[in-house]
């Protein structure tokens, strides 16, 4: 009878045989392979990466193909192995500004020096299902090329600081801080509040994004320039006496252009925010500028209207879908110790309760 | 038998030092919630990655584990656990209280007392006992470096106004060493006289929250309460079944759809241990045969 918590170890066994036996499915079906996923679901693999705050894709493609397609859990599997790496040291900053570019739009200006490349995006495509690609076989799609734009691409938003209607940008060569090796604590530098926001989950930073949209801490947003393309990244050699490139990341990077600060004494201009993420991810890179923006209000003199989107304890907290998941989840595990101590309590709450009652009725 | 890959324990040596430096603080100043860079861990958060971490800085080739949930040695999360030990670190294990040297817990303190030189790892959901009161850590943190608990009181309070007791039967707070308020883990409150004047060393482990506390051996932890509202610890007004103690903690388990349902202990160690030395229940299968 009393056997329903033993055979932990037996049933731990045959769950996962089974989950193996599911995640392959169907047999007769030819089993995915790292490349299709990597080269056919580059967006799913980019969130991993994003997410997992681990640039590669082919250890991405892998954690989906794993995690059956669920990507938050592909995204813990590349940070439970993430976080075992040995690091060799920092990269220097990346220069955004000599992106290789693949997409390039700027909201505020119609025509921007380096051009304005729209690249491969949904945007202007009609949502209709493609019955063509339920077919397989189908020719090798192509699209026309021509040579890269010699001339420099500059970041917008530093055209507008040159004529000091944009915040100036805070220079400094501190080393950031680093919330995967120090406790997050309260209050957080914007440094830190962008590394947890690039970490961050998709869904939810999207919509403390559009809570601001919709007057929930107002951020009035333009998107000064969204650019997407690779970087390189380099590193110093201490050895070597001078930096080498070590690799390439895709990256997405959004500058937001919003509404003024000013004073009696300062007169106004465009305040920034920003947003930076691995791979293509366009929807990350504006929500989390967005984000950015509403966080920023107290260095920047506006009142706290007690949006969510403004409270960085709230944002931060809870903007990290594998700590947010595995606390959800637990509640799943046995609790059979703490309701057994709420069975009594509400037993004896009751019964006090009812004694007054059937004496009163005698 | 250990995975080669892997350093001893799973986690690196310098994240190791990190966590004895927090575990070693905690000891200094017991109940106070040390911050630590809790690593993520190869099983989800809410499944022990706190414990896990502490107990992974503890561990020595020479030690026995014993990892036990809601009491038990089977239950599936602990048994997750205890092989990931013996895979990643090779250490014996075993499922007798008196026989570990690191016992990791989610949920209860064993039974049997323990002895001066084990180490008691609970796994901590919540760590801040004020958290429910105050969501903001920047708050919670203020009211604790200010010894502030009055709102502490005042919920007990509004529990006996309300109830007529204080509705806490689970992650009932304590006070340690007449200083800070500490929430011991969701252990029920039949277990809270345990923690204090214990001879083994205590510790919590929060790994979502990034935050380790500690309990030194001998220490004095007193659960909150007033004066005409003693704290009584509580358990199930039965037997065991199965080793008939008349003063173990008990889980219910629902036998039919009739409303039947049996009490056993939720320590299974030691409801075996007393069952292989003769103690018999109301259920006991000689009897019931």
């Amino acid at each position: 009878m009393y056997v329903a918590t033993k055979g932990g170890e037996r049933a731990i066994e045959a769950a996962h045989a089974w989950l193996a036996e599911e995640r392959r499915g169907d047999p007769a079906v030819p089993e995915l392979s790292l490349a299709q996923i990597r080269e056919q679901m580059a967006l799913a693999v980019n969130r991993v990466m994003a997410e997992g705050s681990l640039f590669d894709p082919d250890l991405a493609a892998l954690a989906i193909k794993q995690a059956r397609g669920d990507l938050i859990e592909a995204i813990f599997l590349i940070r439970a192995y993430r976080t075992t790496l040995p690091r060799f040291g920092a990269s220097l900053p990346i220069a955004t500004e000599d992106m290789a570019i693949t997409r390039r739009v700027s909201a505020t200006f119609k025509d921007i020096p380096g051009g304005q490349i729209l690249g491969p995006t949904f945007d202007y495509t009609h949502r209709l299902l493609d019955f063509k690609l339920a077919a397989e076989g189908a020719p090798v799609p192509t699209a026309a090329c021509k040579p890269a734009d010699a001339n420099p691409a500059p970041h917008i938003l530093a055209l507008l600081d040159r004529d000091e209607l944009m915040e100036p940008l805070e220079h400094s060569d501190a080393t950031p801080p680093d919330l995967t090796r120090e406790p997050l604590e309260m209050p957080a530098e914007r440094a830190l509040r962008l590394q947890a926001l690039t970490r961050g989950d998709e869904g939810f930073v999207l919509s403390m994004a559009y809570s601001t949209q919709r007057g929930y801490g107002r951020t009035h947003a333009f998107v000064g320039e969204l650019r997407i393309g690779r970087c390189a990244v380099e590193m110093d050699i201490p050895e070597l006496g001078f930096s080498v490139e070590i690799g390439e990341v895709e990256l997405s990077e959004c500058e937001t252009v919003n509404q003024f600060t000013g004073s009696k004494t300062e007169p106004p201009q465009f305040t920034r925010g920003y947003g930076l993420v691995f791979g293509q991810n366009e929807r990350k890179a504006i929500s989390m500028s967005l984000v950015d923006r509403a966080l920023r209000w107290q260095e920047l003199g506006e009142d706290d209207t007690g949006a969510p989107a403004q409270d960085a304890e709230f944002v931060l907290y809870h903007c990290d879908n594998i700590q947010a998941t595995g606390f959800l989840e637990h509640i799943k595990l046995p609790h059979y110790v703490d309701f057994q101590s709420e069975l009594e309590l509400i037993r004896r709450l009751r019964r006090d309760a009812k004694a007054p009652q059937q004496e009163a009725a005698q | 038998m250990s995975d080669q890959a892997y350093n001893f324990a799973y986690l690196d040596e310098a994240t190791k030092r990190m966590i004895r430096r927090a575990i070693l603080k905690g000891l200094a100043v017991p109940g106070y919630q040390v911050p630590f860079a809790s690593r993520e861990m190869p099983m989800p958060y809410g499944w022990g990655t706190g414990g896990v971490q502490v107990t992974a800085a503890c561990l020595t080739p020479e030690d026995t584990l014993k990892v036990i949930d809601q009491g038990a040695d089977d239950t599936t999360n602990a048994v997750s656990i205890r092989t990931f030990f013996e895979r990643t670190a090779g250490v014996a294990t075993t499922t007798q209280t008196a026989q570990a040297s690191v016992i990791q817990t989610r949920h209860r303190i064993p039974e049997e007392p323990l002895r001066a030189g084990q180490i008691l790892v609970y796994q901590v959901p919540i760590p801040e006992p004020l958290r429910f009161l105050e969501p903001r850590e920047s708050e919670t943190r203020k009211m604790h470096a200010l010894e502030e608990y009055g709102l502490m009181h005042v919920k007990l309070y509004e529990d006996i106004a309300r109830h007529g007791e204080i509705s806490t039967a689970y992650a009932y707070p304590v006070r340690v060493e007449g200083r800070y308020v500490m929430d011991p883990s969701p252990i029920p409150k039949f277990d809270n006289p345990k923690l204090g004047n214990c001879p083994a060393i205590q510790l919590f482990g929060a790994g979502r929250e990034q935050r380790i506390y500690a309990l030194p051996p001998y220490c004095d932890v007193v659960s909150l309460d007033f004066e005409d509202h003693p704290f009584t610890p509580s358990k199930a007004d039965h037997d065991c079944d199965l080793c008939g103690c008349a003063t173990s903690y008990l889980d219910e388990v629902i036998t039919d759809d009739q409303g039947g349902r049996m009490f056993v202990c939720s320590d299974t160690d030691f409801c075996e241990t007393r069952r292989d030395a003769g103690h018999r229940g109301r259920l006991s299968p000689e009897e019931t045969a």
